[in-house]
């Protein structure tokens, strides 16, 4: 299949950038990445600047490849990562725009890769447990409630690849945060922190740039691991009584 | 931005509730409605309460607009709806729209009733002095169909706000629930057609039938 790339091309932070045309010919079985590579090949070939995108395990679990493809971050599928899909879903002379994620805390290095690393800073502010909670047999010694473990655990199968982020109108990073707070707050190990961790958390998150939420529901539209914005409530209850109720 | 929302919807429908009365062909009903609305000092209190919040929940609303404007950044060079509702993504649009709309409504009625002595008295028995008479005014601004037409945008506006306000509300507050989130969506979307539709029914009723 022959397709139309219109990839942005943008030498560093600092330098304006712009769409740039290119022609590949792919099959329906690779998956986009593949179709990069191929592009890639093609382009270092002819002696020029390949186009810089990230990817690191190709299973859809890493969280790397961010990329907006005609305007929807991961492509047009539900539940799947870039890495994941496949070129079987676009057609024979398709014309497919492919842009970096954006947002003002998520800054351009090059090309396709954008800084992240603000998500790390707000897993450092808070997103972890304090204490050593001791291996699996120890975990599996807790009798934990069915829901309660399945919840946690589907906020627990987010991969911070920030496709929320790129798909708010806002560039807000609600659903990755309240993810991350849900995941650990809700089992008992993290539940004795779960109001200091909302709050320091959250005010991270405003540290580094990020918009606030405005309640549109397109990141859980556009996340690849179908995290739902009843975290977002999650995180928004505790953030209420970590102003009114705690005494931490 | 969600506390001061769900009171304005509850001023809304009093609001409503109380302009009906327009509905009536003798506007006695309404004038000593229009009369006890403006001179009863627990609703004066309670009106300055209701500036308050208006005014707070549009600043907070403009502040909150150009903090996410600025946090997104650029825009995507394809953009799509495919992931949200349209209202949810143009909230400050409509809100906007609203506020403009406020300001013709409240300077056609507000400021002439409480403010100038444009208004002819009009004496009820049961009142020893003449009261506004409010009831001619409306009916005479709902005789104009540019007026018609700026109501009627306004309102198409309050549909879109109401539709993703009210259950957004609920949402930034933390309550979100299997049950109940569908049953909050459902009655967020009634009373957004509901209460635009209540309030339309005074200009064209005004325009067309009488």
């Amino acid at each position: 299949m022959k397709l139309t790339l219109k990839v942005w091309r943008q030498k560093n932070g600092t330098s304006r950038g712009e769409l740039h045309s290119y022609q590949v010919e792919a099959n329906e079985h690779m998956s986009f990445l593949e179709m990069m590579d191929v592009l890639n090949e093609e382009l270092i070939s002819k002696k020029e600047d390949p186009i810089a995108f990230e990817h690191d395990c190709r299973e859809g679990i890493c969280g790397s490849c961010n990329m907006v493809i005609n305007g929807r971050p991961h492509g047009p599928n539900q539940g799947t990562t870039t890495c994941q899909l496949h070129m079987r879903y676009f057609k024979d002379g398709d014309t497919i725009v492919v842009e970096p994620f954006k947002a003002k805390a998520f800054p351009i290095i090059k090309d396709l890769v954008v800084d992240r690393s603000g998500f790390d800073r707000i897993i450092q502010s808070g997103g972890y447990i304090s204490v050593n909670t001791g291996g699996a047999p120890d975990g599996n010694a807790i009798p934990i409630e069915q829901e309660i473990a399945a919840t946690a655990f589907d906020a627990a199968e987010c991969i911070g690849c920030g496709a929320c982020v790129a798909a708010c109108p806002n560039g807000s990073a609600m659903l990755f945060t309240s993810a991350k707070v849900s995941h650990l707050g809700l089992l008992p190990q993290g539940e004795i922190e779960h109001e200091a961790r909302v709050e320091s958390m959250v005010d991270q998150m405003d540290k580094e740039g990020f918009g606030a939420c405005s309640n549109t529901g397109a990141c859980e539209v556009e996340c690849p691991k179908g995290i739902s914005i009843e975290n977002i409530a999650r995180m928004n209850r505790g953030y209420i009584a970590s102003i009114f109720g705690s005494s931490k | 931005m969600s506390l001061t929302g769900l009171f304005l919807v509850s001023f809304l429908v009093i609001h409503l509730i109380g302009n009906l009365q327009l509905l009536q062909s003798d506007g006695e009903a309404f004038n000593t409605y229009a009369y006890f609305m403006t001179s009863n000092p627990l609703i004066k209190f309670i009106s300055f309460g209701l500036y308050f919040f208006i005014l707070l929940h549009a600043i907070q609303g403009l502040v909150l607009l150009s903090k996410n404007r600025s946090a997104k950044g650029t825009k995507y060079a394809v953009s799509t709806n495919k992931n949200a509702q349209w209202a949810s993504k143009n909230m400050g649009m409509l809100g906007i729209l609203i506020l403009f709309f406020l300001l013709i409504h409240m300077g056609d009625f507000w400021y002439k009733m409480k403010f100038t002595d444009q208004l002819s008295l009009i004496t009820y028995d049961g009142y020893d002095h003449g009261i506004k008479d409010l009831y001619t005014q409306v009916e005479a601004s709902f005789k104009e169909l540019w007026v018609v037409i700026v109501y009627l945008i306004g309102l198409i506006a309050l549909f879109f706000h109401l539709d993703h306000g009210f259950q957004s509300a609920f949402q930034s507050l933390g309550i979100n629930h299997k049950k109940y989130t569908p049953m909050i969506k459902g009655l967020g979307r009634f009373l957004a057609i509901l209460l635009p539709l209540g309030f339309a029914i005074i200009p064209i009723y005004v325009y067309f039938i009488k």
